[in-house]
């Protein structure tokens, strides 16, 4: 019964109890986490991912801004149904970029992890005026605000820098040309498109919401929903060597 | 240790603790729950061997099993696309006529078809593929690209003006925005292609439209005006208007035009299912 006697420190000094909990919780999640950093299967091998353009993630910055996350998520599970809906299972490589990521947790609306290049432009600048007007049934909301709001430029090149701060590779040259590459993905016609796609390869340049010269944050939420799942080369990906 | 005091009421030791006369019973936990919950550590314990538990320092334990989330959902996946097929085993290599002509795969093609439509196609077309204003109306026999099963196919697989390589594409010029005709000839032309589909419209423009026509428009849209499906040139003699009908939306046209745009599915879906698709798309009312 002496383990037992020794217990009663516990029960009677709340700052004991305390103490213990915050040490015994502490063990649970370094256990859980810790290896989360240092092993080298938490994110796969994948070709083809790059940190988003300065104009894609602005459209992000967006879609965080107006809670899109609140009714759409960007995960796509492991389970037949999801992959029969959406496609390939979304990787951790895809959302290394991510910060913070988008994966949510309600679906009110369908998952967006691959939504990139399954619409065209066209039809997401309709669909963001009024959801109605192309998916008679829809429930979202409409943002007709988008197409008439200009894009907010003054301080994405502190955007860009940022994540370069907590991790994303981001290039000397592309946080020197932010502003740059913001307008030749705009307009494809742009005198600094190749060195646009240089710096950006698998993007593409072009005038997204339809509204040529005049840049608003639909540009940039098109941009940013065109290229969500896009990235990957599922041709070169092997699904046997990230099995977990 | 203190020495135990008996509570004769209950036949209980007392734990010692006492507030306001009111003493507490120290009786054990009852034997089912106690052996439960030694049950329940000793499960740990083989969990730990059967399925993956432990991180390590490079990787982390398996388990005897070997479960994955990932493998499986993969296998289930297979799975489900081989069952699905049993009764058309043999579909993926069929040439589309074959399908279109052999019974068990046509009504596999229909199913997969319309299920794998109303996920992917509708958000544009419609649900009843009648599709919108640029969007076009996949239940008629008015084709852009062509209604030929290959034609369908090919379109579903590479897209229009989708970014691939394969995609077909073509642009018609803005005559309007780069000054090829003035205002006044884009309005005679106007005037023409609203007679070709309309004779009692007789415009003021219609004469001079038709020379400007000719120089102009016929290249793609032939001298008659009914389209060419090599370039996607719309027939403009029938009354089907992807952008609107009448003049004033058919001025916007040459003026400054819309080029709609179709995502290539290729990569996207599963080639069965693109196959399906082209077959479904075929049956709608208006395949060639």
């Amino acid at each position: 019964m002496s383990l037992m006697e020794k217990h009663a420190i516990f029960e009677k000094n709340s700052i004991v109890l305390l103490l213990g909990i915050v040490i015994m919780i502490a063990i649970g999640g370094l256990v859980e986490v810790v290896p989360l950093f240092y092993l080298k299967s938490t994110i796969e091998k994948v070709e083809g991912m790059r940190p988003y353009t300065p104009l894609e993630l602005a459209g992000r910055n967006i879609y965080i801004r107006e809670g899109c996350y609140n009714c759409h998520s960007q995960m796509i599970r492991p389970m037949r149904d999801e992959i029969e809906r959406y496609g390939h299972f979304s990787l951790a490589a895809e959302s290394m970029y991510d910060h913070p990521f988008q994966w949510g947790s309600k679906r009110n609306g369908p998952d967006l992890a691959r939504v990139g290049n399954k619409y065209s432009d066209k039809w997401h600048v309709e669909h963001m005026i009024n959801p109605r007007a192309v998916v008679p049934d829809s429930i979202m909301p409409g943002y007709p605000f988008l197409a008439k709001t200009e894009l907010d430029t003054r301080h994405l090149a502190d955007v860009v820098k940022t994540n370069a701060l907590v991790g994303v590779p981001y290039t000397e040259d592309q946080i020197a040309n932010v502003a740059v590459d913001v307008a030749a993905q705009k307009n494809p016609d742009d005198k600094n498109v190749d060195a646009f796609l240089k710096r950006y390869p698998k993007s593409v340049a072009r005038d997204f919401s339809g509204q040529p010269g005049k840049l608003t944050e639909l540009d940039a939420v098109v941009a940013y929903l065109q290229v969500l799942g896009t990235l990957v080369d599922f041709s070169l990906y092997d699904d046997k060597a990230n099995l977990r | 240790m203190a020495q135990q005091e008996l509570d004769h009421l209950s036949g209980q030791t007392t734990t010692g603790h006492e507030w306001d006369g009111l003493k507490e019973l120290n009786t054990p936990l009852p034997k089912w729950w106690l052996y439960v919950f030694y049950a329940c550590i000793v499960w740990s314990i083989g969990y730990y061997f059967v399925y993956p538990s432990w991180p390590l320092i490079s990787g982390y334990t398996s388990g005897i099993v070997g479960a994955q989330m990932r493998s499986g959902a993969l296998a289930d996946y297979d799975n489900g696309v081989k069952a699905r097929l049993a009764n058309a085993a043999g579909l993926a290599e069929a040439p589309l006529e074959k399908i279109k002509s052999t019974p068990a795969y046509l009504e596999f093609a229909m199913a997969n078809g319309k299920a794998a439509f109303g996920d992917n196609c509708a958000p544009c077309h419609g649900s009843g593929a009648t599709g919108g204003p640029g969007f076009p109306n996949l239940q008629d026999d008015d084709w852009l690209w062509g209604g030929k099963l290959a034609d369908i196919y090919q379109t579903l697989r590479f897209g229009i003006r989708s970014g691939h390589k394969d995609a077909r594409d073509s642009q018609m010029p803005a005559f309007g925005k780069d000054a090829v005709l003035k205002k006044e000839e884009i309005a005679q032309v106007a005037d023409f292609v609203v007679s070709l589909s309309d004779p009692a419209a007789k415009g003021a423009g219609v004469d001079a439209g038709k020379k400007l026509f000719a120089d102009n428009c016929a290249a793609c849209h032939g001298d008659d005006g009914k389209g060419n499906q090599e370039f996607g040139a719309p027939n403009l003699t029938d009354k089907i208007w992807l952008y609107g009908a009448g003049k004033d939306k058919i001025i916007a046209q040459v003026t400054e035009p819309k080029h709609g745009v179709m995502p290539a599915w290729e990569g996207r879906l599963d080639p069965i299912t693109i196959k399906s698709l082209a077959v479904y798309v075929h049956s709608l009312g208006g395949g060639k």
